[in-house]
């Protein structure tokens, strides 16, 4: 690794522009490439090994958490070789039943914190909701910027925080959402995503899945340039997780070809991609089995959660 | 891991086993007879010489058809004919009505438009994406536009009588069959002229099955006749003296002969001619989506594009960054098999057009300046040229001066505005010309400067049927497409 002294921090003020025409034209060109046999197959069962199933309801119980830990454990019991999801995703209250109930299936439990989703609270109730995820036993921590200080055009303040939070996330891998359904323009987005990275990030995540648009594929196109001008600027690899609004797939598939024609294949793998999704999985079951047997099976084969 | 110990050894992974499995188009989908005859007169007719000539698909490079070459006599066939039809159908005929034969034929290409798109790629070894995406569908959309404009050509010239010219020799070029056809025959139609066109002998197939479009849509006999052959047809066309109007594209050479032959004649003339067209980066432009940009300019059709940008100007602050993004980007391009849905640089079009291209790295790697190509493997069979990026070229370097017409970018540093306006308009050439900053005055600045017929602003290659395109200098004149494009086959009383 390059030692992080050697990383000079830039302007964010002068952050990259992005051409909202070119940008988007480029991700619709992506959609072009035609995945086909076993290609087909291998993205799919690659983009199920990159799925943080993920449950944040108000209404979450540890009953609803032990099922969905269950099904992340065994996706499709009757397709035996497959493949289990990366990660769970939950609230801080749940993080203790699912690392129990996950126990050594080697699946990380990644926990929503800083006042997700709004994260409109102050920063020391955010230190503490993150070490209370932790000390929970969370692998990752998924926290949220404070998109009204961003747009304020405090920069400062959210480099800060991200930065705080990471020191408090310990050994927990940070993703930091960057909820790019409130910023506006892609060029924020990129604005975002460098602060989010010179100031600690692991990851970088579009959405909370609360705000529509969610992911889509030219704002995860600005995250992935990002994330490769980072790579060239520093040596360091960032991690992407677009979350909400993928589920099907389809479009996973365009978020994999992506992935693999910005990043190469260094990035093709749930260290360095993930999807924030609960019901793609399902529709990614039900393609892998078509796949196999040829014909498509009614949704009812295939558990619910 | 993809990290290394120092920024200099970093790369990402391309050239990996994780490739994409072949996703072809089917052939089958397109019928191709064994043999095609000359179009005059409303029905396929056998040439006077009986001399046929055979077109190829450059990515096999076996036979695809057997093509008729005609003759003087066959010209003049086509040419009495076209004469026929207009004083007898045509010149008669209310704009509202003409309009109606010119909106059959785009919906019927809309119809058969895979076809189509099939046929162009096996005939001419472009990518089925771009015949598919590209091709195809604006030569539909040329037709439309045009078709909208027959009954309203006094609206178009307010106060001006306007007057068919008459007959329309047009002779096209072979990289882009269909959509050439489109812009030189929708524009002819709409005004009421009648027309004899010849494509290309590498690529006559789209434009013969556009014929046969034309006689289900059935249009009067001679309104459109389509005869094949080589440069000799075209030069009986261009000679002929019942011809009013050439319109031609082309090179420059060719051009020049027609503008010879023609000298002293009535004939009118539009010439849409070669092109080197600058791609002009400054530091303050969106760089990823400037290099994207940049990659189809030169990359689109393999390059074989008059109004490709295979000069690209990046300012010095930038160029660094530039030229990585290109080489990455480069990597990511697939060359192969053009029947291939992910296929993104297919076939060169013939084997003489390879041999030029090769014939210009050597010219390049000769002059000093230093080559880079993807490291993508090249099919075995067929003529393929891997994506090439030169740097260290000078002003004064043949492959910064000479149309190349294939997948060469020559790059070059500037250090202002003024520095590089210059150097873009130091050629004989202006046809097109692209430019690349976030600053809206710059790009007023840049774009009232360049001597190009077209500018395009953050963006490049983007054609519409309603937006004139031509060149200034050697690389032609008049216009084609929009209200521009009506007023060349027009008299204005």
């Amino acid at each position: 690794m390059v030692s992080n002294q050697t990383i000079v921090i830039p302007d964010f003020r002068q952050t990259p522009r992005v051409d909202q025409v070119g940008i988007e034209e480029r991700a619709a060109r992506i959609t072009k490439r035609s995945l086909k046999k076993e290609t087909k197959l291998n993205g799919l069962l690659l983009a199920l090994n990159m799925i943080d199933l993920t449950t944040l309801e108000g209404k979450d119980t540890q009953g609803k958490v032990k099922q969905l830990c269950y099904k992340a454990m065994h996706l499709h019991d009757s397709y035996p070789g497959l493949p289990t999801v990366a990660a769970v995703c939950v609230y801080p209250s749940m993080v203790k039943t699912a690392k129990t109930a996950l126990g050594n299936s080697g699946i990380k439990v990644a926990a929503v914190a800083t006042a997700f989703p709004s994260g409109q609270a102050p920063r020391d109730v955010k230190i503490r909701d993150t070490k209370f995820a932790v000390q929970e036993g969370a692998d990752e921590i998924d926290m949220v910027i404070s998109r009204g200080k961003f747009l304020e055009g405090e920069y400062h303040f959210v480099f800060d925080e991200i930065a705080s939070i990471k020191e408090a996330c310990g050994n927990a891998r940070l993703k930091v959402i960057l909820e790019t359904g409130e910023l506006g323009s892609y060029d924020k987005v990129r604005r975002a995503s460098d602060i989010a990275m010179y100031a600690g990030a692991d990851f970088i995540k579009t959405s909370t899945g609360k705000i529509s648009p969610a992911a889509t594929l030219p704002v995860t196109l600005v995250m992935l340039e990002a994330i490769r001008d980072f790579y060239y600027q520093t040596g360091k690899m960032i991690a992407m997780k677009p979350a909400g609004g993928i589920s099907r797939s389809k479009l996973a598939l365009h978020y994999l070809v992506m992935v693999k024609e910005i990043l190469g294949d260094a990035w093709m793998n749930n260290e360095w991609f993930r999807f924030g999704a609960s019901s793609l999985a399902n529709d990614l079951l039900m393609q892998i089995v078509k796949e196999k047997t040829g014909v498509y099976q009614s949704k009812d084969y295939f558990s619910i959660d | 891991m993809a990290v290394k110990k120092s920024n200099n050894t970093l790369k990402l992974q391309f050239d990996t086993s994780r490739q994409y499995a072949p996703a072809p188009e089917s052939a089958s989908i397109a019928s191709i007879k064994s043999r095609y005859e000359l179009f005059i007169n409303g029905a396929f007719v056998a040439p006077t010489e009986k001399k046929y000539f055979n077109t190829i698909n450059p990515a096999t490079e076996s036979v695809l058809s057997s093509v008729a070459e005609a003759g003087k006599k066959d010209v003049d066939k086509a040419v009495v004919s076209a004469r026929t039809a207009l004083n007898k159908y045509w010149k008669k005929m209310p704009g509202k009505e003409r309009a109606k034969y010119i909106f059959r034929i785009a919906r019927m290409i809309q119809e058969r438009a895979r076809e189509f798109a099939v046929i162009e790629t096996l005939d001419g070894g472009k990518p089925i994406r771009e015949s598919r995406d590209f091709d195809v569908p604006t030569a539909a959309n040329h037709f439309f536009y045009y078709a909208g404009w027959a009954d309203k050509l006094e609206y178009a010239f307010p106060n001006r009588k306007v007057q068919a010219l008459g007959v329309a020799g047009q002779i096209i070029p072979w990289n882009f069959p269909l959509l050439m056809a489109a812009w030189k025959i929708a524009p002819a139609l709409a005004t009421g002229n009648t027309v004899v066109l010849k494509p290309a002998e590498s690529t006559p197939l789209t434009a013969l099955k556009l014929a046969e479009i034309i006689q289900e849509a059935d249009l009067p006999p001679g309104v459109v006749n389509i005869i094949t052959g080589a440069g000799s047809t075209g030069a009986a066309i261009v000679q002929h003296p019942d011809i009013n109007k050439i319109a031609f594209t082309g090179s420059t050479d060719v051009g020049k002969i027609i503008q010879r032959a023609i000298a002293g004649s009535s004939k009118k003339a539009t010439l849409e001619l070669g092109g080197k067209a600058a791609n002009i980066i400054f530091e303050d432009a969106p760089l990823d989506q400037a290099v994207e940009g940049v990659i189809n300019g030169i990359f689109f059709n393999q390059g074989h594009v008059c109004c490709a940008g295979s000069r690209l100007y990046v300012q010095e602050s930038v160029y660094k960054i530039v030229l990585q993004k290109l080489k990455d980007r480069l990597e990511t391009l697939i060359v192969g098999d053009p029947m291939d849905k992910n296929t993104d640089i297919g076939a060169i079009n013939s084997k003489q057009q390879l041999e030029t291209i090769q014939k210009y790295l050597q010219i390049g790697q000769k002059e000093g300046a230093e080559m880079y190509q993807s490291s993508c493997a090249l099919p075995k069979k067929g003529f393929f040229c891997r994506p090439t990026l030169f740097t260290n070229v000078a002003q004064s370097s043949r492959i910064a001066q000479e149309e190349i017409f294939g997948p060469v970018l020559a790059i070059q540093t500037f250090r202002t505005e003024e520095e590089v306006i210059e150097k873009a308009n130091n050629t004989p050439f202006g046809l097109s010309a692209g430019v690349w900053t976030d600053k809206g005055s710059k790009i007023f600045n840049m774009t009232s400067q360049l001597k190009a017929g077209v500018v395009w602003a953050n963006t490049y290659n983007k054609f519409d049927p309603a937006s004139p395109f031509g060149g200034y200098k050697e690389s032609g004149f008049g216009r084609e497409g929009g209200l521009h494009g009506l007023s060349a086959y027009v008299h204005l009383i």
